[in-house]
């Protein structure tokens, strides 16, 4: 659905955007992740052909974003980073402004409206005036605005930003409701939201990708050792050392007691050594209480962290 | 075309929704009631003035009243139109570019043109609502006068209204169009405005560069219509300086998306 073949866009001497590719199929759920200043939002300004690229070429649903822009527009619901508003205006006379600069026609347009007023939950505000709906509200009235024409292609400039907890999930299940029909690309800095909604994940840090894979197979690829969680009471020297001598542990952290006399152990194991039942018998062994003892599996945060850190010294190493 | 409508129709929205419209034309209404008094009753006075002089020489007076109550009157209006297109404006395009509204515009299906002329129309709509009150000043003036003047004189004072007015809000929406700030929108217009305004002082100077620059003065080609002259000249003149600044304007809607946004 989505072709994106070495994009590049340049502002004078900064490049924001450098030689990115990536493909989304039909129906799937595409995350955008990095840090602020990352390209984010220069990409989809560019798939939405809101600015030319300098060089590289994307299309959508088989039309160059550059050359056959309309076309690609037509096919195209777009939420920018702050919602495109009209504050004077009410909300349904807003989506029916939308509806009719998206070419729906007449006789479609109460239907399409009110789908996306039910889609965003937002059947009773429909005749308030936008400048007096709370933030959350209004980023709703933003993603009903990119559904009112149906469109094949959903692009979503940080859906969830300014919400609160609750909507923030409603937002989630309404996104998810909606692949399959529609081609989502979605761009966050929160990660739980990508492994939560996306089907695959794009990372990009300072213009370029760091990786492109499902949120499974990169926390999974990347999980590099494990980690064992443990609480327990014991003294901390002893404990420390019967600890390190279990084969293939490698790190030993221990916390002191926060209240009481337990402490918080971490225990770090190469990959493929499964210690979990070696640590249980040492305690158990020492008749040392066990309150608590759970693998830990790398996030998709650590791993974020650890490609666009890595990124950033490799860098800063070359220049 | 359906967009240009639904961009039309928008503007139109904000103008009466918001009280922008009711001010605008509330503030011009009371204005120009002013000036029209004023100028009325100073154009009797001067016409009884006559009449005495014509009595003591005895040559009969041939002063016009309506004539010179619109002469009057539309020279008052272009003063007016000069203070608020620049105004009327500034908004256009500058609030949409803070809003973020633009970036909705420019990824949905419509064309640069769709959207200037859409918003162009819109103004200028407003504007000519503006005008339509005063003219009950003047039916009603018209109607008491003996012998009563003709329609065309009227119809072509407002016709040079309207295009004196089109000219400076297509000039006033190019410049919106170039920043984000409303004031420096407001500010730039009314500069650029009195500018080729006062273009026309070159009149004085019979050198050929004089002329061109009285030419190009956009009240020397108004005065004809407060005559109730329509000149074909002036009216080209008018159109090419609409056409001209529209479609700069639709230049510079155009380039917003090479810029850094």
């Amino acid at each position: 659905m989505i072709e994106v073949q070495d994009l590049t866009k340049s502002y004078g001497s900064v490049t924001a955007v450098d030689h990115v590719s990536f493909t989304v199929n039909k129906g799937e759920i595409l995350g955008f992740l990095g840090p602020n200043g990352a390209g984010k939002t220069t990409t989809m300004r560019i798939l939405t052909g809101y600015m030319p690229a300098t060089s590289g070429t994307a299309r959508v649903a088989g039309f160059d974003v550059f050359r056959e822009s309309m076309e690609v527009r037509r096919r195209i619901g777009y939420l920018p980073e702050n919602p495109p508003l009209y504050p004077d205006m009410t909300v349904e006379t807003y989506l029916d402004f939308v509806a009719r600069i998206k070419n729906v026609p007449a006789e479609r347009r109460p239907a399409r409206i009110d789908d996306a007023l039910r889609k965003t939950n937002l059947e009773d505000r429909r005749s308030e005036l936008i400048k007096r709906l709370s933030r959350g509200y209004k980023q709703r009235v933003g993603i009903a605005q990119a559904l009112v024409h149906d469109p094949d292609v959903i692009i979503l400039d940080e859906p969830t930003v300014g919400l609160d907890p609750k909507q923030i999930i409603e937002v989630r299940n309404l996104i998810k409701g909606l692949a399959g029909n529609h081609t989502i690309i979605l761009s966050t800095h929160i990660l739980p939201e990508v492994s939560m909604t996306c089907d695959r994940v794009v990372i990009i840090n300072k213009g370029k990708i760091a990786a492109v894979d499902t949120p499974q197979n990169l926390t999974s690829q990347l999980k590099g050792g494990q980690k064992i969680h443990i609480e327990t009471e014991a003294p901390e020297k002893l404990l420390r050392d019967v600890l390190s001598q279990i084969p293939g542990a490698s790190r030993v952290v221990i916390e002191p007691a926060r209240a009481g006399s337990r402490q918080t152990v971490t225990v770090e194991a190469a990959q493929g050594n499964d210690i979990r039942s070696q640590v249980a018998a040492k305690i158990v062994e020492h008749g040392w209480p066990l309150y608590e003892l759970h693998g830990v599996s790398l996030s998709l945060e650590d791993i974020f962290l650890e490609l666009t850190t890595d990124d950033a010294a490799h860098a800063q190493s070359s220049s | 075309m359906g967009s240009l409508y639904a961009i039309y129709r928008k503007e139109m929205g904000h103008y009466f929704v918001s009280p922008i419209a009711y001010i605008f034309i509330g503030l011009f209404l009371i204005l120009t009631a002013f000036f029209f008094n004023v100028i009325l009753s100073e154009v009797i006075k001067q016409s009884f003035q006559m009449e005495m002089q014509g009595m003591r020489f005895g040559a009969p007076s041939d002063f016009d009243v309506p004539a010179a109550v619109m002469r009057n009157f539309f020279g008052i209006l272009s003063t007016l139109v000069l203070f608020f297109t620049p105004i009327l404006t500034m908004s256009v395009y500058a609030e949409e570019r803070k809003r973020g509204t633009m970036e909705l515009l420019m990824t949905s299906p419509v064309s640069e043109l769709e959207i200037v002329l859409g918003k162009y129309l819109a103004s200028l709509s407003l504007f000519a609502l503006m005008l339509l009150p005063t003219a009950s000043y003047m039916i009603f003036m018209c109607l008491r006068s003996d012998p009563r003047p003709p329609w065309s004189m009227l119809a072509a004072g407002y016709a040079g209204v309207l295009l004196l007015g089109g000219s400076l809000l297509a000039l006033g929406s190019f410049v919106s169009s170039l920043t984000e700030n409303q004031l420096i929108a407001a500010v730039i217009t009314f500069a650029a405005s009195l500018f080729i305004w006062v273009l026309d002082i070159g009149r004085s100077t019979d050198s050929g560069g004089g002329a061109v620059l009285q030419y190009l003065s956009v009240i020397r080609h108004y005065e004809d219509f407060t005559r109730g002259v329509i000149d074909t000249s002036n009216l080209i003149y008018y159109a090419s300086f609409i056409v001209l600044f529209v479609f700069l304007t639709v230049r510079s809607v155009d380039s917003m998306r090479w810029r850094r946004a």
